[in-house]
């Protein structure tokens, strides 16, 4: 195993899974105490266009694809604050649009096909020491501005109507909210990809909520998981050669499925402190 | 507005107050207007508009037509001075949160979020205030899908006392208490009553007892009489009032009923 580690390119894609992990424990808590799943599925998929967007013109993948990112969460904002009863068909129209937008911008773009599958499938093993940069600040300004507005998003999640009550902002923190879930997925979709982006924003956090006692030790157990799930992930498919996006979400699979037997098992025991 | 000096100043006044839901008429011209220290009750059928109204004082809703203060401003202004307690306390009874951080969430808005390290003490000790007069404080580190309806219920008036609240609205607050719990329910709340202004909302007349100071009926339409002669048969009518809505749809009808001691 140490061998592993003495490859520059695995040192660098355990760093962004780990980065990741942080990320999907805290967001994709959130995500999932919400009930906003297809939501975030709206904005990773319309976040494919940014993809294309980025490689048509040539901008760096960060910038188109947070852009595109950004804007496609305030638009369901707007629609959900709005006009809830309708949001579930615009977030499935943004959903649609955005990849397929994204895949005609590739056909347009002269001589360019290879990166299409990277994207769908994530290339964990081919983040360069820039990007790390760029995602663990994304990274840290994600997890600093939940970590500084908590309770605020504690008493939205858990009882909206009081929270406005109680003068919390709940619009502006929900529309923050949705910011914060468009820039965890374009770093998310760098690891797993697009279409695995969901899975990994919800399985942990799935696993994590029946065994704690608050959001915060949701959010911790829910990293903690997903960082085991990357980690094992990694070297499974390093060990089969096998596509690493693909058998990190089969790793978290196998320890939902494992979770649900547990709790099964010792039904008493779900729910405990922190 | 003139004000006679001799009686209390309402805590809410609200005059001439429409409102409907996608066309659809839920008040029409309501007129209340409730003393500090009132213990008032409101009463009628389901969907006759009590939610509505108690949404109306807290804010949460805009009256189509018609003005209500609340302490004496607008009711957003005035949302953080009154305590709520929901009708449906079972929403949400799977989140990972405990008793102990339900009823933190009171406090927000008073400081709440970042704070200094005094004022995160003086928050402790209020929670701990409300949690003990409620006498949920044993229950603090559990989680809330582990607690019985009634418990549930007594944290979440512990929520909406921690911030000192100059008006407690109930909504449907006795459904989850069995009925021997009820008569020590309205204790507790006739307890709370010497320093709030209380306004419960319930449709079942049965939850009447002798601790509620006034009663007034909401179907569609509301008049309340503040102060006025007591007379069993004002009393009798005020239990038969909602029957007399469902039968005929006939709206309002206000009366004063018994003050105890």
């Amino acid at each position: 195993m140490s061998e592993i580690l003495h490859m520059e390119f695995m040192r660098h894609a355990l760093a962004a899974g780990l980065l990741v992990s942080l990320v999907c424990g805290v967001i994709g808590t959130l995500v999932v105490v919400n009930r906003i799943v297809f939501l975030a599925g709206g904005i990773a998929h319309a976040a494919y266009g940014g993809i294309g967007l980025a490689i048509f013109l040539g901008w760096p993948f960060l910038a188109g694809t947070l852009g595109v990112a950004l804007a496609a969460a305030a638009a369901m904002a707007a629609v959900t604050l709005r006009a809830r009863h309708r949001a579930d068909a615009v977030v499935g129209v943004i959903w649609a649009v955005g990849m397929a937008a994204g895949i005609v911008l590739i056909d347009l773009t002269p001589g360019y096909r290879s990166d299409l599958m990277s994207y769908l499938f994530g290339s964990i093993l081919a983040v360069p020491a820039s990007e790390l940069g760029e995602m663990a600040v994304i990274a840290a300004l994600v997890v600093g501005v939940v970590a500084w507005f908590y309770p605020h998003f504690l008493a939205m999640s858990y009882d909206p109507e009081f929270a406005r009550i109680r003068r919390v902002p709940v619009a502006a923190l929900y529309s923050l909210m949705l910011a914060l879930i468009a820039a965890s997925v374009v770093i998310v979709i760098r690891v797993v990809g697009l279409i695995l982006v969901i899975a990994l924003l919800t399985i942990p956090p799935f696993i994590a909520e029946s065994f704690s006692g608050s959001l915060k030790g949701m959010m911790a157990r829910a990293t903690a998981l997903s960082a085991l799930f990357t980690v094992v992930g990694l070297f499974v498919s390093y060990g089969l050669d096998l596509t690493s996006g693909a058998t990190i979400i089969l790793v978290a699979a196998a320890g939902f499925g494992a979770a649900l037997l547990w709790r099964r098992l010792h039904p008493a025991r779900a729910g405990g402190a922190g | 507005m003139e004000r006679n000096r001799n009686r209390p100043e309402p805590v809410i006044d609200i005059r001439g107050v429409w409102f409907s839901y996608n066309g659809q008429s839920v008040l029409e011209g309501v007129n209340l207007v409730v003393p500090r220290g009132d213990f008032l009750v409101l009463i009628g059928p389901n969907g006759g508009g009590k939610t509505t109204l108690l949404k109306l004082i807290l804010g949460l809703l805009a009256p189509r037509r018609g003005e209500i203060a609340v302490l004496g401003t607008s009711p957003p202004r005035a949302a953080h001075r009154v305590g709520y307690v929901p009708q449906n306390v079972h929403v949400n009874k799977s989140f990972p949160i405990c008793v102990h951080d339900v009823v933190r969430m009171g406090r927000l808005g008073a400081g709440g979020g970042r704070m200094r390290p005094g004022a995160r003490r003086e928050e402790e000790a209020a929670v701990r205030r409300a949690m003990e007069e409620m006498g949920v404080w044993e229950l603090r580190r559990r989680r809330v899908g582990q607690l019985s309806g009634g418990q549930l219920q007594r944290a979440f008036i512990a929520r909406a006392l921690v911030s000192r609240p100059e008006i407690l609205l109930l909504d449907e607050a006795m459904a989850s208490i069995d009925a021997q719990g009820r008569a020590e329910f309205y204790d507790l709340l006739a307890e709370l009553n010497r320093s709030v202004t209380i306004v419960a909302v319930t449709h079942d007349t049965m939850m009447l007892s002798p601790r509620v100071k006034s009663v007034a009926c909401v179907n569609r339409r509301l008049h309340h009489h503040a102060g006025g002669e007591i007379t069993p048969e004002l009393l009798e009518a005020a239990y038969r009032c909602p029957v007399d809505l469902v039968a005929h749809g006939v709206p309002h009808r206000v009366f004063e009923v018994h003050r105890e001691g």
